[in-house]
């Protein structure tokens, strides 16, 4: 198992080189410009000076062996210093700069992740709480009105847009009953019991509609997992043998079929990093995904660049987890 | 410059009435919260140019003069505006002199100088800084400091209209101690002068998101001691237009909402839960249909659109261009679409008052079916079978592009219906705004490339003077190859009549003189079709019933007199 989990730890690499190369060459052939969103006021000149300035006049693979040095080792570099106080150097390096705000992309990703693992992380969790219970009564009673119920409400869940029931939500709750904000406050700090009230009220909506999304689509893995998994003959035989149906269905049944669930929430857990760029947007919770999509619009490459290499990162490592994961509850499988 | 010195007392004197009435002590009406539905990226405008920019640092930063709600120009950090009349500009038009009001501090307590003034346009002229503001200080040969309240500007060339440098939310001045390390190519590094620059506003900027929220605080070294009335602002980024406006005038979550552009219907309904209102202004921004006077057949491969393509088969007739601007009813393109802040206008330069022309509104406001169709008979544009008119092989049938949003596509739909009655086909286009307006040499779709027969835009002029701005069609300043495609000369108008009398402009001082000269331009291109102006477009922004003082402003920032707002007792 562990020379598995080297192995693949080490393939990663040239992945995730591949990886941050066709980004950045994806992203230099998209036709969008970072002076593009400027008043029609500024003539070609001035923009020309501006694209010079954020080193565009230079050659494409200039500009990404460049990304690569600041990234791979400038900012790791930055982050060893500010943690351990050593100086490496004169301590003068080039960072990541973000074009539109000129300012260090890991700050920026840094200052954005509370709200995003807040708010999306919340609502993964909350997901997964319903969706469990939801998912195994409605296998246990398959076709009952509950399951019927339960079956309607994620399936409705799963194909209704978050920017649908988004902004439905906003207009009762916020426009007509005004019971919730409809804009999040980042300013906003957790000092006494009414701040913790107003936090809990401005992330009510926004942690809803997500959980809402998640709950639906894994309450239908464990309703079907579960579904595999009572039709086994050991169930017949823990049964045969007096075995109590609590202890039938939550443990010898339940514990079986979440082997499966458990993979699929893994490989999940990178959305919750990149957010929920439509709900962030909805909401204007100012996090990850809100700050993708405002890079994008803005043609802020090097935060652009940045953001989705760290999600690539992110998703190769929870990939490996989750094939680690499975061995490790699965016994019959291994690796080696 | 006589109407100009009017303009300006009447506008002080107003100034002054209303300010004494609103409120009398600083700090006294709490919070303000300010929704913009594009965050702001940095608080220096000069890295970056955006419009968001230049609002949220207005509130500041300021400049030596401002343009006040009518145009006119304001001193702020000046103590007069140097004209020929008072000796401030020389006779030779060669350098104006600023007096700089005594007495004025920085936020951190400590005196605002020329020097600072001095630096400001160094900052912004050093090599590889990328200032995106190097348009303001354009024929500035030196700036220099007489003395600590004196600053001399000298032109390299005689400047007839030199109110650019240190004017209006454009180009404000910033604190020389505080940047002085950071100019140039190490303007991006300094992040914290960035998000956090010193000014002499009324605020000082306390805390800054990037892309998120910025907070404010009564400025304690503010000239005018019983201002700002509020004693903080809560500046809020993100989202989309319609949900910033819902946020004001339907939940009353803000007090102002930047640029609520979204469609009328919309907007009155929001309207209805009485929280809030709409302000309009309107500036110089007409949105047109470029005709392309060149040919920009796919078949001439890297020539097409271009001088060396030729002109345009159907649109070098002058009576087509005349037909499918007579056959538009821009009534009707403005209540789509447009509602209280749009205005029907004939002229690429619509504001201000006095220098916009009336000329052509007898024929071209009003559309005229039967005239445009007889017009295309007469020159020969026979109707066919499928009801589109056709000469010699040549088809009426254009190519109309512009870029993705929703009043554009609507109001493509209507000219092109209107465009049927007349037998003219159009095949309607769109391009992304970032792809549109983004100017990649290498794209086929952005608008100096111009691979259509017509094409829909809004452009505008900065300041209240178009003589840069009618400069833009010139024969020489037509995109193409030679150029990286970088020309403003979109429709590729060419006339050594209309370039003549642009060098004449530029070598006129006397303002009647300029406004008649102003005028004939702007009225030849409207004349011989360079473009089809539909709607002159106005800003449009959302505050909440309470906020008393603001006064809506098109020339220089929206938020420009933020010191006056206050709150309704």
């Amino acid at each position: 198992m562990f020379t598995y989990t080297l192995r693949r730890l080490f393939f990663a690499i040239p992945t995730l080189l591949i990886i941050s190369f066709v980004i950045f060459a994806l992203l230099d052939l998209a036709p969008s410009d970072p002076t593009g969103d400027l008043p029609l006021t500024i003539p070609p000149d001035v923009r020309e000076q501006i694209r010079a300035s954020l080193g565009l006049d230079q050659p494409f693979l200039i500009r990404y062996l460049k990304w690569l040095q600041q990234f791979f080792i400038n900012e790791p570099l930055n982050i060893l210093e500010s943690l351990t106080g050593w100086q490496f150097g004169d301590g003068e390096r080039m960072r990541v700069l973000s074009w539109a705000t000129r300012s260090p992309v890991v700050d920026l990703i840094v200052q954005r992740l509370p709200q995003t693992l807040w708010v999306v992380g919340l609502a993964y969790i909350f997901g997964i709480l319903i969706a469990i219970p939801i998912g195994v009564i409605s296998a246990y009673k398959q076709y009952s009105i509950f399951d019927q119920i339960g079956t309607f409400i994620s399936m409705v869940g799963y194909s209704v847009p978050t920017f649908f029931t988004g902004v439905l939500l906003i207009v009762i709750f916020s426009s007509y009953l005004q019971w919730f904000p409809s804009v999040y406050d980042t300013n906003l700090r957790v000092t006494d019991f009414d701040s913790f009230v107003a936090q809990v009220r401005q992330m009510a909506l926004p942690v809803f509609v997500l959980a809402l999304y998640n709950a639906s689509q894994i309450a239908r893995f464990v309703r079907a997992s579960m579904l595999d998994n009572l039709h086994q003959d050991y169930v017949r035989t823990a049964r045969a043998k007096g075995v109590k149906e609590k202890t039938v269905l939550l443990v010898h049944v339940l514990r079986n079929s979440l082997i499966p669930v458990v993979t699929v929430i893994a490989l999940g857990v990178p959305t919750v990093f990149s957010g929920a760029i439509i709900t962030e947007q909805v909401f204007r919770v100012n996090g990850l995904g809100q700050l993708l999509i405002v890079a994008v619009q803005g043609a802020d490459i090097p935060l652009v660049q940045t953001l989705t290499f760290i999600f690539a990162v992110l998703i190769v490592l929870f990939n490996l987890i989750a094939d680690v994961l499975y061995g490790i509850l699965d016994p019959r499988i291994r690796y080696d | 410059m006589r109407k100009l010195k009017l303009l300006l007392a009447g506008t002080v004197a107003a100034m002054a009435l209303s300010g004494a009435t609103a409120h009398a002590e600083r700090g006294t009406d709490g919070d303000l919260k300010i929704l913009f539905w594009q965050a702001v990226s940095t608080m220096n405008p000069y890295l970056s140019g955006g419009t968001k920019e230049e609002l949220s640092s207005s509130i500041v930063l300021e400049p030596l003069a401002r343009y006040n709600e009518t145009g006119a120009l304001t001193p702020w950090l000046a103590a007069e505006i140097p004209t020929l009349d008072n000796g401030g500009v020389t006779q030779d038009l060669l350098s104006m002199t600023w007096k700089l009001k005594p007495d004025v501090k920085w936020s951190d307590g400590s005196a605002f100088t020329a020097e600072d003034v001095v630096f400001t346009w160094k900052y912004c002229t050093a090599p590889d800084g990328g200032c995106a503001q190097a348009a303001q200080y354009e024929g500035v040969k030196s700036v220099e400091a007489i003395d600590p309240h004196t600053v001399k500007i000298t032109f390299e060339e005689p400047k007839p209209h030199p109110y650019s440098a240190f004017i209006s939310a454009k180009s404000p001045i910033i604190q020389a101690a505080q940047f002085k390390d950071c100019v140039g190519a190490k303007a991006p590094g300094c992040t914290s002068a960035n998000f956090l620059p010193l000014g002499t506003g009324p605020f000082v900027v306390k805390d800054f998101k990037p892309n998120d929220v910025v907070t404010f605080e009564a400025n304690p070294n503010y000239r005018d001691a019983t201002k700002p009335a509020f004693a903080s602002i809560t500046l809020k980024g993100g989202g989309d237009a319609a949900s910033a406006a819902r946020a004001v005038l339907e939940t009353g979550e803000y007090d102002y909402a930047w640029n609520a552009q979204v469609e009328p219907e919309v907007l009155q309904t929001m309207m209805a839960a009485g929280k809030g209102r709409l302000e309009i202004s309107f500036g110089t921004q007409v949105e047109r249909i470029n005709l392309n006077w060149t040919n920009p057949d796919q078949a001439l491969g890297a020539k097409r659109s271009t001088k060396d393509a030729g002109p345009h088969p159907a649109l070098k007739d002058p009576a087509v261009r005349r037909a499918l601007s007579l056959a538009i009813d821009r009534d009707i393109i403005v209540e789509a679409g447009y509602g209280q802040s749009g205005k029907p206008t004939c002229n690429i330069v619509p504001a201000p008052e006095a220098v916009a022309s009336t000329k052509n509104d007898s024929w071209c406001l009003k559309q005229d079916l039967e005239a445009a169709n007889k017009l295309l008979d007469d020159a020969g544009w026979a109707k066919g079978g499928d009801g589109i008119r056709a000469k010699d092989g040549v088809k009426l049938s254009f190519l109309y592009s512009t870029s993705t949003n929703s009043v554009r596509q609507a109001t493509q739909e209507l000219v092109k219906s209107m465009w049927a009655e007349i037998g003219v086909d159009a095949e309607l286009r769109n391009a992304s705004a970032s792809v549109f307006f983004g100017g990649d040499p290498a794209s086929p779709d952005t608008f100096q490339k111009f691979y259509a027969d017509v094409l829909m835009y809004t452009n505008n002029f900065s300041g209240t003077d178009p003589e840069k701005y009618l400069a833009e069609w010139l024969c020489d300043k037509m995109p193409g190859p030679s150029n990286g495609w970088q020309g403003q000369n979109i429709p590729r108008y060419c006339n050594p009549e209309y370039d003549k009398l642009v060098g004449e402009l530029s070598r006129t001082a006397d303002l009647e003189k300029r406004i008649a000269l102003g005028k004939q331009l702007n009225d030849m291109l409207t004349e011989e079709g360079a473009h089809i102006p539909l709607v002159h477009r106005g800003d449009q922004s959302s505050f909440a019933v309470t906020l008393e003082g603001v006064k809506m402003n098109s020339w220089d920032s929206q938020i420009w007199n933020i010191a006056d707002w206050s709150r309704k007792k």
